[in-house]
């Protein structure tokens, strides 16, 4: 999304699993949910997870942030090695380092936004004064500065989900896992949401989003698809397009020079 | 996509010249279907031969050269136009569908890999358009609004194409499915072999 830095040198990879295999299960009931995965994520991008249910997408999702672990292969954040990490390792990196944003109930009811986008801070043993600093200006960024005392039940749903992309991005937070994020709003509602989180991401995170609608998935950098545990195909990030050509340039022309 | 519909409605609003016809056309479209000079010329050049078009007489001329304007029969037709639904009965020929249509019943096509490479192309359709739209400004004037809308339409087709594919995916691997669970009735003798169905993955692209 931002051709200024396409020339420069590709940003940081903020998320890599590299072989990871995941199996619920065992026996019959044995399940392979994900299977020999290797994914990277990069500062400023997005990358969606498609495919059927059951194909393993939250499972990716739930290994990337350390709520579930793989039998093998390696899950990396930033200098972190996820996978190398005991429980408590992994819930306090996952804390500092990862938010999720889920189709609801991401909110805790009884606390007001900002209390809401706090609280991870706080958790983390940052000075109240300081956390809720953080949280209002991560809610600034997502546009909903002014929400800050309210609770959740005054808030529509597109306005929830964009105090949980604040609170997911938090301070030095910089990764966001969402699982089907637009899954209960309505389409408008859902597109606003999604601009929301793509600009979150361009200005400085990396995210996962997973959905089952192409029309969401359209605002990743690229899309992979998962079948049976194994990415079956993935769209590249590539910046050149024909279609731009096509489509966007022949409306540019119009501003400036008007003939060929 | 007829274009002389489109010239029709656009010399409703007021006699035009090619030049300004063409420029009309792409930027009232978003530019998404470009005409060249000629096809606007020869498109106009019909129009008048069918009665529907006439070029200005001289003493009205405005600027351009050769402005056109409609005859009487041109503004009954650009009215009907605009009344009469677009012909939904024969199905435009869709290279795609043809393309899978002839995939499945072919014995030596891979059909998961005609289906993968095609979702990755008409996924990245889907985010170009998004793009585009992600550009427009919140409130959108006029011709901002005609622009989105033609987006729209792109988003929806795509969208519906790439569900479409999924479609197929699912489709194909339930008939392998199906398929590979009745071969062991078709040939009792190969009773040494477990009755293993093809695996949906088997097939698709390393």
């Amino acid at each position: 999304m931002s051709p200024a830095t396409e020339a420069s040198e590709p940003s940081p990879v903020l998320l890599e699993l590299v072989g990871v295999t995941r199996v619920h299960g065992d026996g019959e009931r044995r399940v392979v949910a994900l299977r020999e995965v290797d994914l990277r994520v990069r500062l400023g991008e997005l990358v969606a997870v498609m495919g059927p249910s059951g194909s393993g997408k939250s499972t990716l999702l739930n290994v990337a942030g350390g709520l579930d672990t793989p039998q093998s292969g390696a899950i990396r954040l930033g200098r972190d090695v996820l996978t190398d990490l005991d429980v408590a390792g992994r819930a306090a990196l996952r804390r500092r380092k990862v938010g999720y944003v889920f189709q609801d109930l991401n909110l805790i009811p009884a606390l007001t936004a900002a209390e809401n986008v706090s609280l991870p801070r706080e958790l983390d043993g940052v000075p109240s004064r300081q956390a809720r600093k953080e949280a209002r200006a991560a809610l600034a960024e997502v546009g909903v500065v002014e929400l800050a005392d309210r609770f959740p039940e005054e808030m529509s749903g597109g306005q929830q989900q964009r105090v949980a992309i604040a609170r997911a991005l938090v301070g030095p937070r910089r990764l966001v896992l969402a699982d089907e994020p637009t899954g209960a709003l309505d389409s408008h509602t859902g597109e606003a949401v999604m601009r929301v989180l793509r600009q979150r991401v361009d200005a400085g995170a990396a995210g996962l989003l997973v959905t089952h609608d192409p029309r969401f998935a359209a605002w990743a950098d690229r899309t992979v698809y998962l079948r049976d545990g194994v990415i079956v195909d993935a769209t590249s990030d590539d910046d050149a397009s024909e279609l731009l050509v096509g489509a966007g340039t022949g409306r540019g022309r119009h501003a400036g020079d008007a003939g060929d | 996509m007829s274009v002389r519909n489109g010239l029709v409605a656009l010399l409703a609003e007021r006699p035009m010249g090619v030049y300004e016809l063409r420029k009309e056309f792409d930027a009232r479209t978003g530019g998404t279907w470009p005409l060249n000079i000629g096809q606007v010329y020869t498109t106009v050049q019909r129009l008048v031969r069918d009665g529907l078009v006439e070029p200005v007489p001289e003493e009205y001329e405005a600027g351009d050269v050769d402005p056109y304007r409609l005859t009487r029969a041109g503004y009954d037709e650009a009215e009907s136009w605009w009344r009469r639904p677009v012909d939904r009965a024969t199905p435009t020929r869709d290279e795609l569908a043809i393309k899978l249509a002839l995939a499945v019943t072919s014995p030596d096509v891979d059909v998961a890999a005609v289906v993968h490479a095609q979702r990755v192309e008409s996924m990245r359709a889907l985010r170009d358009y998004t793009r585009l739209k992600a550009r427009l400004p919140e409130r959108p004037s006029p011709g901002d609004l005609a622009w989105s809308l033609v987006l729209d339409s792109l988003v929806f087709a795509a969208e519906a194409e790439v569900r479409w594919l999924d479609h197929v995916e699912a489709a194909v691997a339930r008939a392998e499915l199906a398929h590979g669970a009745s071969a062991p009735d078709a040939s009792p003798g190969a009773s040494d072999t477990p009755p293993v169905p093809r695996p949906a993955t088997s097939r698709t692209r390393r």
